[in-house]
């Protein structure tokens, strides 16, 4: 069973050169309460694991303009301004990986997997210092599992035992972070008693989820 | 000539013929989301985002945003009836498991073997490729809608792309405001010319070696 705990104690996990999923798409499906604690606790030399940098005010993009990151795996800056100026900078190291890519690596991690085979790339610079196999004439690039000490999670809705549903598509990257991370921590708007979810209609099994963070309701 | 918003639809309307119906297809931010506007009659087509979803549907009216209903390119959209959610993971498998029927997106560079740059400049301008790589790797029908030459008036149709791939043989066609153009084993294929221009002009904005058939289609003069 999941412990549902406070934004700040939850931030408080984060030392530093953890390396953390933060699922978002350009801010939704973000865990954005966890986000700003974890600004305000200010813990730097972070590795940062997720799909695009946000912006620079807004989601993830807040920690790289705070400079909390050390280094960021992720396939898109183009919206932040801050990642661009600090990876010119030398002081924040990016790697830019196709998103399918990206994803699946983190799958694979959550799911035991000691790596993928992925014909995304192959004749790129994508491709470099890395084995390729052809089976049936077509190449594939060996792309190596990306694991997390902490996942922050952000889902709709989680009963007690720490099953998730998501809402719309601000489910995103969350199920296959929420799988790939030593610790699960799930930042939800609404958490009721357990037989309240439709088994049918869980996203992601209770068994991934370490920590539960009731969203505050902000003042609009 | 024609303004960019003149050439954006002609382009737009162009690649919109391309559809069949039934299909899944996944258009890029900017000037690949025109297609959208010019489905033919008869025709129904399910967008894909890759963000996670399928069978999106246009832009809401303003004060009926979802802030937690956007495509990839950050745009509030709505959902048509029959639409599906699902994760990122599922998303890129529908992309590179060969599901999508058509992916339009733009380009910096395409040059006669299918090649695309797409995705950065050294030293200049590096966004990242998103989801552009598995998007080209992975559909059936890889659509380029661009202008046919850059601000300074360069071709950024070439023999071989200068700028760091997105993939390699990847593109089947190209659809710019001066031609259409189509990838084929023995070369780029010059198959129409907009209704503006003619073949010679197009050929001297090329950079690329074009097939030249017999009778050149004429396009956008409706």
């Amino acid at each position: 069973m999941p412990k549902t705990i406070t934004a700040k104690e939850a931030a408080q996990m984060i030392k530093p050169h953890s390396r953390v999923m933060f699922s978002t798409f350009l801010v939704v499906g973000a865990a954005e309460q966890l986000i700003d604690a974890l600004v305000e606790e200010n813990v730097k030399d972070i590795h940062m694991i997720t799909i695009a940098t946000d912006y620079d005010d807004k989601g993830v993009g807040k920690l790289i303009t705070n400079k909390q990151i050390k280094s960021v795996q992720c396939s898109h800056i183009g919206t932040n301004r801050s990642t661009q100026a600090q990876m010119n900078a030398g002081e924040l190291d990016v790697e830019l990986i196709p998103q399918g890519t990206l994803m699946e690596r983190i799958r694979a991690a959550g799911a035991g997997l000691g790596g993928i085979l992925t014909p995304t790339g192959v004749g790129t610079i994508v491709e470099e210092g890395k084995q390729k196999f052809t089976f049936d004439g077509k190449d594939y690039i060996l792309e190596m599992p990306i694991k997390a000490d902490f996942a922050f999670i952000k889902a709709q809705k989680a009963d007690k035992h720490g099953n998730l549903v998501y809402y719309k598509t601000a489910r995103n990257s969350n199920p296959a972070m929420a799988m790939a991370a030593k610790i699960t921590i799930v930042e939800v708007d609404e958490i009721v008693e357990v037989g309240q979810l439709d088994p049918e209609n869980v996203v992601t099994p209770g068994i991934f989820v370490n920590y539960l963070v009731k969203s505050e309701v902000k003042e609009c | 000539m024609l303004d960019k918003k003149q050439k954006r639809i002609m382009i737009g309307r162009r690649i919109a013929e391309e559809l069949n119906d039934g299909d899944f297809v996944n258009l890029g931010i900017g000037m690949p989301t025109e297609v959208a506007n010019h489905i033919p009659l008869g025709v129904k087509v399910y967008f894909h985002t890759e963000n996670g979803m399928l069978g999106v549907g246009p832009a809401p009216k303003p004060g009926e945003e979802d802030k937690d209903l956007i495509n990839a390119g950050a745009g509030y959209i709505t959902e048509t009836a029959g639409a599906s959610y699902f994760d990122s993971c599922l998303s890129f498998a529908i992309i590179r498991g060969g599901h999508l029927d058509m992916t339009v997106l733009g380009a910096l560079q395409v040059d006669q073997e299918g090649n695309l740059a797409n995705w950065m400049i050294p030293g200049k301008l590096v966004p990242g490729m998103g989801g552009a790589m598995d998007l080209v790797t992975g559909t059936k029908n890889v659509i380029i809608s661009m202008e046919h030459c850059d601000k300074h008036g360069n071709s950024k149709i070439l023999k071989k792309c200068t700028l760091p791939l997105t993939a390699a043989h990847c593109v089947n066609m190209i659809v710019t405001d001066m031609a259409v153009m189509r990838v084929t084993e023995k070369g780029l294929l010059l198959e129409e010319i907009a209704f503006w221009t003619n073949v010679d002009d197009v050929i001297k904005a090329t950079d690329a070696d074009l097939i030249i058939p017999e009778k050149v289609g004429i396009f956008g003069n409706q």
